[in-house]
């Protein structure tokens, strides 16, 4: 394992290749990506649709495994794991918010929160003590009985983002999690996800083709064409905390 | 990953949509409820006729005139006409048959009956003094018809519980003089009530007389249309059967190539045949109630595939968190299992209760069956399992990135 900056890169992607075979036609998702992130990292990642972002994202959840190149993952190689193993990674190391929330409907969200402890069989009582932990993290405290219907589109992605910190994973990935929300959840949201990196030092990927989404991240990778074109640090990061402070004292009407 | 834990995720999953749940089992219940059902009516019916052929006595033989031989051309068995039987030949079976315990000739003669200004129509029985014992039918109060009688053709009666309850209401029947064909007969005794016969006839709808007295006043005959005949044993009843037919050809004069002109049942053989048509019942109409199982069964199969397209996204949700696609297998295995088993309990509970309506409602004797209930338990489950299987394969092998990006 190598150690930079005193800090261990938690992913390390070197070479990655992805082709899909579409009937006769091989659709080169993926070039020869390589990329390593370090633990407590607030990554976000950007490009075009076609760009190969979301690829590199399901190879990174393991959803998907690479056509070539490996993926070590918290010291371990993924890239060749089967379809059973990588569901156990997924259901320990690696928490998912989506675009669209992905919650189970008619179901309250404390249970939903459970889920994934459900599959890692954590004991009842454990189960239920992580998962209150979860919703107070996102401020939900007094919400974890109602169902994702009775929930706002904010709500609901808090209840989201408890769900993939109820495990502990040593990775939370976000797709577009601000794309259905308006400027102010998502400074809401954005809020909860630095907050869980500066005080849980969770490593944070965030795909998203807004910059200025993006600049709540501390660093921003640009994919073009199934590689990275840009891999930078960001300069004036946005800070929602005290975005939310300002807003706060502004009237609703302005905000809207 | 413990069963119990994917059991509980496949209740929660059940519980979350129970309309669907509740739609899904109706098959299950309407079909093990309908096998319940119609398993407890055939074997009601059986157990029904098995109770008549025993209490009207399985040492009991049936002699009749004519023949049963439905081949030629026969004169209608047991028509007053068909004179091939007398009273001789009964006695004759009485005193040679060493297997022959007793014997009563039987004549029956439908008539109108007036007493007082009531009227009632039914059916004189003429029989002798030993109908009583070999039909094992008790006499509820007064005498019965003597040897004396018999004799004498002496006109008396004892009458049936329907003849007591219609032609005398409020009335003591005893003593008292009842027209006949227009003929004074007195009643001297009332029979214990009988009932319904295996044909769902009312038997308490009858009256005794001295068959000479029926022979002569009522119909002017010398033959006798019937003889209840008694074995001295349920075991001795073929032989007896066997005795009677050597004796009636004996007396009768038939040559070796010539049919009876009589016949000789004995109630084993009808008890089988009506056991056989019971069977049969059974077996139509449990495997009509099998269909509709069976359909009941496709219809699971039908919902948790709709159920599986559905929620591609729950099943993508649940993969992307961690779930093993063996996981998402046993759970919508355990989902259908779960749905087919509590069906399959409802549509017992249901079939039950239908068993004890239908007596009530329809009056037909019923008979819960275990090994159909245990049969259908079975059945339901193996639905559960062959119907679930493909449509908890087809979720298992789904993607979870496109299950998540189904719309």
């Amino acid at each position: 394992m190598t150690v930079e900056n005193g800090k261990r890169p938690v992913i390390e992607l070197s070479d990655i290749h992805k082709i899909y075979q579409m009937g006769d036609v091989e659709v080169r998702a993926l070039r020869g990506v390589s990329l390593k992130i370090y633990q407590g990292e607030f990554v976000a990642i950007m490009g075009a649709s076609g760009s190969g972002k979301s690829t590199t994202m399901n190879i990174l959840g393991c959803l998907d495994r690479p056509t070539r190149g490996t993926y070590i993952l918290d010291g371990q190689d993924v890239s060749e794991l089967s379809k059973d193993e990588r569901a156990d990674i997924r259901n320990h190391k690696i928490g998912f918010v989506f675009q669209g929330f992905n919650l189970l409907s008619r179901t309250s969200a404390m249970e939903n929160v459970e889920l994934p402890l459900l599959y890692a069989a954590v004991p009842t009582s454990e189960r239920h003590r992580r998962s209150m932990e979860a919703i107070e993290a996102v401020g939900l405290k007094g919400r974890e009985l109602s169902h994702p219907n009775q929930l706002s589109g904010g709500q609901q992605q808090r209840v989201a983002i408890a769900r993939a910190i109820a495990t502990k994973p040593t990775l939370i990935l976000a797709d577009e999690p601000t794309g259905n929300l308006d400027s102010r959840t998502s400074v809401e949201v954005m809020e909860i996800f630095q907050r869980l990196n500066r005080e849980q030092g969770i490593t944070l990927l965030l795909v998203t083709h807004e910059h200025d989404i993006a600049e709540y991240a501390d660093r921003v990778i640009v994919f073009k064409d199934g590689k990275i074109k840009n891999d930078y640090p960001v300069t004036h990061r946005r800070d929602a905390r005290d975005e939310l402070k300002i807003l706060a004292e502004t009237p609703m009407e302005e905000n809207l | 990953m413990d069963l119990l834990t994917i059991f509980r995720i496949a209740f929660k999953a059940l519980a979350r949509n129970k309309m669907r749940s509740a739609l899904t089992m109706l098959g299950i219940i309407i079909g093990v409820g309908a096998v319940i059902a119609m398993v407890s009516i055939g074997q009601g019916a059986q157990a029904s006729v098995q109770q008549q052929i025993a209490s009207v006595g399985t040492n009991l033989l049936f002699v009749g005139a004519g023949s049963m031989n439905v081949g030629g051309v026969r004169s209608g068995t047991g028509a007053s006409s068909t004179n091939t039987l007398n009273d001789d030949d009964i006695e004759a079976i009485r005193r040679e048959c060493p297997s022959v315990a007793m014997a009563s000739p039987s004549v029956r003669a439908g008539a109108q009956l007036i007493f007082g200004n009531q009227n009632w129509n039914s059916s004189v029985q003429g029989v002798n003094e030993q109908i009583s014992e070999i039909r094992k039918w008790p006499l509820q109060t007064g005498e019965f018809i003597t040897e004396n009688d018999v004799r004498n053709a002496a006109r008396v009666v004892v009458i049936g519980q329907t003849i007591a309850d219609n032609l005398f209401p409020g009335i003591d029947p005893l003593g008292q003089m009842v027209r006949v064909r227009g003929l004074p007969f007195r009643v001297i005794g009332i029979m214990a009530r009988k009932g319904q016969d295996a044909q769902g006839r009312d038997q308490d709808d009858v009256l005794f007389a001295p068959y000479t007295t029926v022979q002569k006043k009522l119909l002017n005959i010398t033959n006798i249309q019937f003889a209840y005949v008694s074995a001295i044993s349920p075991a001795a009843t073929y032989i007896a059967q066997q005795q009677i037919t050597d004796l009636l050809r004996q007396r009768h004069k038939l040559g070796p190539n010539q049919d009876n002109d009589f016949f000789v049942r004995n109630m084993t053989d009808v008890a089988d045949a009506a056991d056989e048509t019971n069977r049969i019942m059974t077996i139509l109409l449990s495997s009509i109630a099998g269909v509709s199982l069976l359909v009941g069964g496709i219809g699971i199969m039908n919902i948790m595939l709709v159920s599986v397209t559905e929620r591609t996204r729950e099943i993508g949700i649940r993969m992307a968190i961690g779930a093993r696609s063996s996981v998402v297998r046993t759970q919508f295995l355990i989902e259908s299992i779960v749905l087919s088993l509590i069906g399959g309990i409802i549509g017992i509970l249901l079939g039950i209760a239908i068993s004890y309506a239908i007596p009530k409602l329809v009056g037909w004797p019923t008979l819960i069956s275990i090994t159909a209930i245990i049969g259908s338990v079975v059945f339901s489950a193996m639905v559960g399992i062959f119907f679930g299987y493909y449509p908890a394969r087809k979720a298992a092998a789904l993607d979870p990135i496109e299950a998540l990006r189904y719309e």
